[in-house]
């Protein structure tokens, strides 16, 4: 197939006008053919023929334009007929002019200023009916468990040691790996520090603290966060995408009873195990550092470790993490269900579920730290 | 251009760890022509549309996407076969993040530069093409019914005006009203804009009405002809298919005997 390319030219003969389009009128070639037709320059005739008997390969980019030249002449006042549209173009020609000129209703005119108070607004009001929501959820995870702890049967026991293996059981190496090197740093920063003091020892103290009180459970907390908490929600999303949910509410089963509190009754148990997981190696971590870099033997770091990491300690921490492990598994829950439409929706909620619940961590940590220092503890 | 073959597979292997779906499969599809592509479950129809496309790589044989080698081919003339082709996916396969619009003009974005006016018009025409009202346009695929999704993955499929449209069971899924006005759509922008289908369905009533020839995945390999020529074959799948209560009602309903050769 060796076409020209498409061109169009304008000619004046006995008094008449006559246009002639030849050459491949496609898609291909739409943008050039386009500013041809805008470059024609209809004259005050009374009657214009259109001679198209040239024309190679026309799709429906090619009529279009070829009409859109054509209304050009009527607008002038001129009357149009087409000529040489033949056999072969004709159900395209048809095809066209009953589809064309159906352009969508235009969107109304927005005034940046009022758009922009409205975003304010719709902002403010989705986050206010979102925390709502959130505290609906939370209201109905509770009811539901309420409701099934009568009949521990219907917790379903499958289903729950398969997501304490998957958040619990696969996330203890690299729980282990970040506090241990967290363990590493802080004992390195303390000891630096604290060397000029001449309290080198207290770097002990320092880290046994800080990692019990602390950072075993936040760090663990915020990994299982981004671990497990985005898993909830992109798994419930796209079953919710899938119709999935709607099936098991049309077979009766509950998606919180199904789905949410598995997961959420899963973290609450791992992550305080794993929590523990982290405070031992977070301590190791400091103990490899103090060791290897310090003037601390063993011995020494063991006597101070035992006066320093006491039970209160250690429960201080350990008991934020049951707290912590709810949220995430809320959050993560209830922004899977709150999935719609199609996969930018699973990407949106993930992201914001994974923001959330840090966000709600952290603050449940500082609310942690107030009550206990009211307590004295 | 009338017997010209758009699509020549030769000796076509295709497996699956241990299980062949294909053995030495042949195929032609002819220029202008509106092919069904009809099998069991399991037998490998999805496969071959995805074959042709150049989205499977069989174990052996050849295929030709007009005139090019869709295996061994530059990359380029392979890019370039597959710009002249079109296909709907089964659901559609719209991409959720953009709107109709936007699906549409999204192979013109790729391929070509046109000015912005240009492309929301020619959208807003395939979009009518399509049996689609006008303010289907600016929503998302999310927002639309089953039907609407399918026109709306069509109007993307005919965006660049291809020569060949794939169609993976365009009317599975809409209700027989639905399903007869897209059989009809579908053959009237076959004849207007001569292009050719290959059409993976299992609606008989599809095939009776709007399918040139028919090609039927048995025994791994495939047999081509028409109604007629499958009326007669005795092959125990397509006698069971051809003849079946439903076969013969459709078959009726469009005009034809359904006892033809046997």
């Amino acid at each position: 197939m060796q076409d020209g390319p498409g061109w169009i030219r304008q000619a004046e003969a006995d008094g008449q006008f006559v246009v002639s389009a030849g050459g491949v009128w496609t898609v291909a070639g739409a943008a050039a053919l386009e500013r041809a037709v805008a470059a024609l320059a209809p004259g005050p005739a009374v009657q214009v023929r259109f001679d198209l008997s040239a024309l190679q390969h026309v799709d429906t980019a090619g009529v279009f334009l070829l009409r859109a030249a054509a209304r050009r002449y009527e607008e002038a006042g001129a009357d149009v007929t087409f000529e040489g549209v033949g056999a072969r173009m004709r159900p395209l020609f048809e095809l066209v002019a009953g589809n064309e000129g159906r352009a969508p209703p235009a969107a109304p005119r927005r005034y940046p200023l009022a758009a922009a108070i409205e975003r304010l607004g719709c902002t403010t009001v989705d986050g206010v009916r979102e925390l709502a929501a959130l505290v609906a959820f939370i209201g109905e995870v509770a009811l539901t468990a309420a409701r099934n702890s009568w009949r521990p049967r219907r917790l379903r026991i499958v289903s729950l040691t398969n997501q304490i293996e998957r958040a619990g059981l696969n996330a203890i190496p690299i729980i282990l790996l970040m506090t241990f090197l967290i363990g590493v740093v802080i004992a390195y920063q303390g000891a630096v520090q604290l060397r000029r003091l001449g309290f080198e020892i207290l770097t002990i103290d320092m880290l046994a603290i800080t990692i019990l009180r602390e950072l075993g459970v936040l760090l663990t907390a915020i990994m299982i966060a981004g671990r497990s908490g985005s898993a909830f929600t992109a798994e419930i999303g796209t079953m919710k995408v899938n119709e999935e949910i709607a099936a098991m509410q049309a077979l009766g089963l509950d998606p919180v009873e199904v789905l949410v509190l598995p997961r959420i009754i899963a973290l609450v148990i791992a992550l305080p195990i794993l929590t523990v997981f982290a405070d031992v190696v977070g301590l190791l971590g400091g103990a490899a550092m103090a060791v290897v870099s310090m003037n601390i033997n063993t011995t020494q770091f063991m006597v101070r470790l035992g006066e320093a990491a006491t039970l209160t300690q250690f429960m201080v921490g350990l008991v934020k993490a049951p707290v912590f492990a709810f949220i995430i598994g809320v959050v993560g829950c209830y922004q899977g269900l709150r999935v719609s439409g199609g996969a930018e929706s699973v990407g949106q909620m993930t992201t914001r579920a994974v923001v959330l619940s840090i966000f709600l961590v952290i603050i449940a940590d500082a609310a942690f730290s107030i009550m206990f220092a009211a307590m004295g503890i | 251009m009338a017997g010209e073959a758009v699509i020549r597979i030769r000796g076509l292997k295709n497996q699956f760890g241990r299980q062949v779906v294909h053995d030495g499969l042949d195929l032609d599809v002819l220029r202008g022509e509106v092919l069904g592509v009809v099998g069991g479950s399991g037998t490998g129809k999805s496969v071959l549309m995805r074959t042709i496309l150049g989205l499977n790589r069989p174990h052996g044989g050849t295929v030709e996407l007009l005139g090019v080698d869709v295996l061994r081919g530059d990359a380029e003339a392979r890019a370039a076969a597959q710009t002249r082709c079109g296909v709907l996916f089964q659901d559609g396969a719209l991409f959720s993040s953009l709107t109709v619009t936007e699906n549409v003009q999204a192979p013109m974005r790729e391929h070509l530069r046109l000015p912005r006016p240009l492309m929301d018009e020619l959208a807003a025409l395939k979009i009518a093409m399509v049996g689609l009202p006008p303010d289907a346009g600016p929503k998302r695929p999310g927002e639309l019914s089953g039907g609407m999704r399918k026109r709306a993955g069509l109007a993307r499929a005919l965006s660049l005006d291809p020569e060949v449209v794939f169609l993976d069971e365009p009317t599975a899924g809409l209700d027989p009203i639905g399903a007869a006005d897209f059989d009809q759509l579908i053959r009237d922008l076959q004849r207007s804009l001569g292009v050719t289908v290959v059409m993976v369905t299992h609606d008989l009533d599809s095939l009776a009405a709007i399918c040139d020839r028919i090609a039927v995945l048995v025994d791994k390999r495939i047999r081509v002809g028409t109604m007629a020529d499958h009326m007669r074959d005795m092959h125990p799948w397509i006698q069971a298919y051809f003849h079946g209560p439903r076969a013969r009602a459709a078959f009726s309903a469009a005009g034809m005997s359904p006892g033809e050769g046997s």
